[in-house]
């Protein structure tokens, strides 16, 4: 036949790449890639102002403080110290190993473990206090927030490595929170103090 | 001994030039996000180890703080200044801003709705604190100061 022999003409395809570059580099330009990280945190909510606030007291051995100034030195438990050092101060008193007396009190919890079985674990009672000056500097302050965030999730990591033979991250999510209720984030973040005032 | 036509050499072929372009494109359009704000205000993250990954864009606010752009350094100066949505503000405005960010997210999604904290590392806490005490006033409670992650000091 001869309408068989005579060949349909191809559309020229030659534009495509062209087309293909400008979506490109439209996508290119009107988007971003990075992905947001950061450290989370969850402020305390506002006080009823009708309700008449009293004042929490928090025993003394239960309560690590931790002061920022504005020229950046970091004060932990009434001593000058060292930024690197404050992970493991910090570490030690969410701990208390051995009972001391000048460290948090724990207290025996009942936690419900994903299988419905109970497990007590003496959670600690300790409250870690970050307070700060109006000129001190954002950086150090997540410098330091940073620190306290690695010394709580190095304790979690030991404690689930101690139940469950794994660390926190390659936990189930159910484990997870057993471990998380057993070592609270406990950091307040107290409004900055004012100085010379 | 020469073949005929052999001194020609055959032209590449560039039929399979849009295929490649092709999958940079579906590249870039999965794995990046649409810019939604132009930013007026300048600034370098704090560096942190500790950092987690926001999930679910459509749930986070920003709030943006540091020095001004360049551009608009002649009209506000240099200290540094809170970006809502496009333009500059104060930090009274900061509790409408809430109010409208929530109110354009499900009923069901507002409790776990998080506010991300883009500030400078050179500000001073105090701008920060005075941010903070409106989220609080706003109840908007779960924020993230935004860090960029890093291995080690």
């Amino acid at each position: 036949m001869p309408s068989n022999k005579r060949k349909v003409p191809e559309v020229n395809s030659s534009s495509q790449a062209d087309i293909a570059f400008s979506l490109l580099i439209f996508f290119l330009v009107a988007t971003t890639m990075n992905v947001d990280t950061g450290i989370v945190r969850v402020l305390p909510p506002m006080p009823d102002p009708n309700v008449k606030q009293e004042d929490i007291k928090v025993k003394e051995r239960n309560l690590f403080l931790v002061f920022v100034a504005g020229s950046g030195a970091i004060m932990a438990q009434g001593e000058i110290i060292n930024l690197r050092n404050l992970k493991d101060k910090a570490k030690e008193f969410i701990l208390n190993k051995y009972d001391e007396e000048n460290l948090p009190e724990k207290k025996p919890t009942d936690i419900t473990m994903p299988d419905g079985s109970t497990w007590v674990y003496p959670v600690s009672e300790g409250v870690i206090s970050l307070q700060n000056t109006r000129d001190t500097g954002y950086q150090v302050y997540i410098m330091v927030q940073n620190e306290l965030t690695r010394a709580f999730s190095e304790v979690r990591d030991e404690v689930a490595m101690a139940k469950f033979g794994h660390k926190l991250a390659d936990l189930e999510e159910a484990q997870r929170q057993v471990i998380i209720k057993a070592v609270p984030l406990k950091i307040s973040e107290a409004e900055p103090r004012k100085i010379g005032k | 001994m020469k073949k005929k036509g052999g001194k020609e050499l055959p032209a590449i072929s560039t039929s399979s030039l849009p295929d490649v372009i092709y999958m940079i494109l579906f590249f870039f359009m999965v794995s990046t996000s649409m810019r939604d704000q132009e930013l007026l205000v300048r600034y370098k993250l704090p560096e942190a180890t500790e950092v987690q990954k926001l999930e679910k864009k459509s749930l986070v606010s920003y709030i943006h703080v540091g020095v001004p752009t360049p551009a608009m350094q002649a009209k506000y100066g240099t200290a540094p200044k809170i970006q809502l949505n496009d333009s500059y503000k104060t930090t009274k405005d900061i509790l409408d801003f809430i109010a409208a960010e929530r109110d354009q997210l499900n009923e069901s999604d507002r409790a776990s709705m998080t506010i991300c904290l883009k500030a400078d590392g050179n500000t001073k806490m105090g701008i920060i604190a005075d941010v903070k005490q409106e989220l609080r006033r706003a109840n908007a409670l779960k924020i993230s100061y935004a860090s960029s992650k890093v291995l080690s000091y």
